[in-house]
């Protein structure tokens, strides 16, 4: 549908990435949410591919220390950025600390051919500007109760990938994986979901395998 | 006032200035501003300084742009030696560098004609250039120029004083009106001395912002800060 009775219909199709630059992977979600974990598993599962990671936590070096203790990445392929108290702003609003910090890591790592954003944990409304990232990954967990994909908002329903995670808590919360699973469908129309549990399988291999999916599609594309 | 000056002096204006505080941060880890009463006395100081020294500078650069002159290199250089904290600089360009990103991105008639070719030769020159040199290359007046550089001088830490004290956004924004008197003149006067030679133009300083700046950027490799200025 076009508002503008003197243009032409708007051009559908996605502009694929800018050839000769790392395929740009945002990592969004609640607070608590396993964003960073994630991040982790995903760093070891790709580990054979130029990767590098972004992360925007509140508390700034926060997820940066994580990552560099958990091991997984060298310290120079991590970069974190100052929020200014507003996580969503620096992931949609105004993308320049998250801009810098990808040329930066762009600059220092020539042959990059990955980099991963993680959001500060922030709401249901959060998601990530398609100037900053080429897909995106939306994480909740069951433990924030089954209700939430079914209460949407962009980040649920929009996001490239729905991860549903810690799904090992499930029983211990009494949240209804079926209901989550359904309902996440349902508002997603047709948008792939993930039911994860990093503790069942540390290496998310079905996040990772779509990451690579994305990988392929630049290659070849 | 050019709508592009007005975009801008927009807190929305996608440049960074939302992750600078321009020392606030600093000050109310401090206790330095706890309560909105202690606020127009930060703002004001800053305006004094750092707002002076930012204004001269736009209408500086305004001027060169307004002219075609092209003493960007100069007037970096200049900018640079008023500016001793050098946290104060990696903040000046950085949001420098995005400020010009973004207004490179501005695809519209009055940006490509009055201040697209400007740009290039600026960033040609100096590819990390400081904030209120490219706001005056982009604004191309220096009086708009100046007022504009003063006001981001001091909207930047009120916002910030919101975010992080919760200080109430309704008297904070009235404390930023009443600085309008003083804003004017400092704009007045930063115009007055836009032709002058870069090395004869003002040069005000604030040794307690700069002591701040520096604490900020130490503290911030320690611990926790959430602004990058």
């Amino acid at each position: 549908m076009s508002f503008d009775p003197t243009a032409a219909e708007p051009d559908r199709h996605a502009a694929p990435p800018a050839a000769g630059r790392p395929l740009r992977i945002g990592v969004g979600g609640p607070v608590g949410s396993g964003k960073t974990a994630l991040v982790a598993a995903l760093c070891r599962a790709l580990a054979d591919l130029e990767l590098a990671v972004v992360t925007n936590d509140i508390y700034t070096t926060e997820d940066a220390e994580f990552l560099r203790r958990a091991g997984v990445l060298d310290p120079a392929r991590i970069e974190a950025v100052q929020t200014g108290c507003c996580p969503h702003t620096a992931i949609r609003d105004d993308i320049t600390a998250n801009l810098d910090a990808v040329e930066a890591l762009a600059e220092r790592f020539p042959a990059l051919r990955l980099v991963i954003i993680e959001s500060g944990g922030d709401n249901l409304t959060a998601v990530f500007s398609r100037g900053l990232v080429d897909h995106q990954i939306f994480v909740v967990d069951v433990a924030g109760g089954d209700k939430v994909p079914r209460k949407g908002g962009p980040g649920v329903t929009t996001a490239d990938l729905l991860v549903i995670n810690k799904t090992d808590l499930a029983p211990l919360v009494g949240a209804d994986l079926d209901v989550m699973s359904g309902d996440a469908h349902r508002v997603r129309g047709g948008l792939p979901v993930v039911l994860q549990s990093l503790v069942d399988t540390p290496g998310a291999p079905a996040v990772a395998e779509w990451v690579r999916a994305r990988l392929a599609a630049v290659t070849t594309g | 006032m050019s709508v592009l000056a007005l975009m801008l002096a927009d807190s929305r204006f996608p440049g960074g200035g939302h992750a600078h505080s321009g020392g606030l941060e600093e000050a109310a880890a401090r206790g330095l501003v706890r309560t909105e009463a202690d606020l127009p006395a930060f703002l004001s100081g800053r305006l004094r300084t750092a707002g002076v020294l930012a204004a001269v500078f736009a209408a500086a650069a305004a001027h060169s742009a307004a002219g075609r002159v092209d003493n960007w290199s100069t007037l970096d250089e200049e900018l640079d030696a008023r500016t001793p904290s050098s946290a104060q600089r990696s903040a000046s360009r950085a949001q420098g560098r995005a400020t010009a990103r973004a207004a490179a991105a501005m695809a519209v008639p009055s940006v490509d004609n009055v201040c697209g070719s400007t740009l290039r030769v600026l960033l040609a020159a100096t590819p990390r250039p400081h904030h209120a040199i490219v706001l005056g290359a982009v604004i191309a007046s220096p009086p708009d120029a100046a007022l504009v550089a003063a006001y981001l001088s001091v909207s930047g830490p009120a916002s910030a004083s919101v975010r992080l004290l919760g200080l109430d956004p309704l008297r904070v924004n009235g404390s930023l009106a009443a600085l309008e008197p003083l804003l004017r003149s400092v704009a007045a006067d930063a115009a007055a001395s836009a032709a002058l030679d870069p090395a004869a133009l003002p040069a005000p300083g604030a040794p307690a912002l700069d002591l701040l700046a520096e604490e900020h950027d130490r503290h911030h490799r320690e611990e926790v800060r959430l602004f990058a200025s």
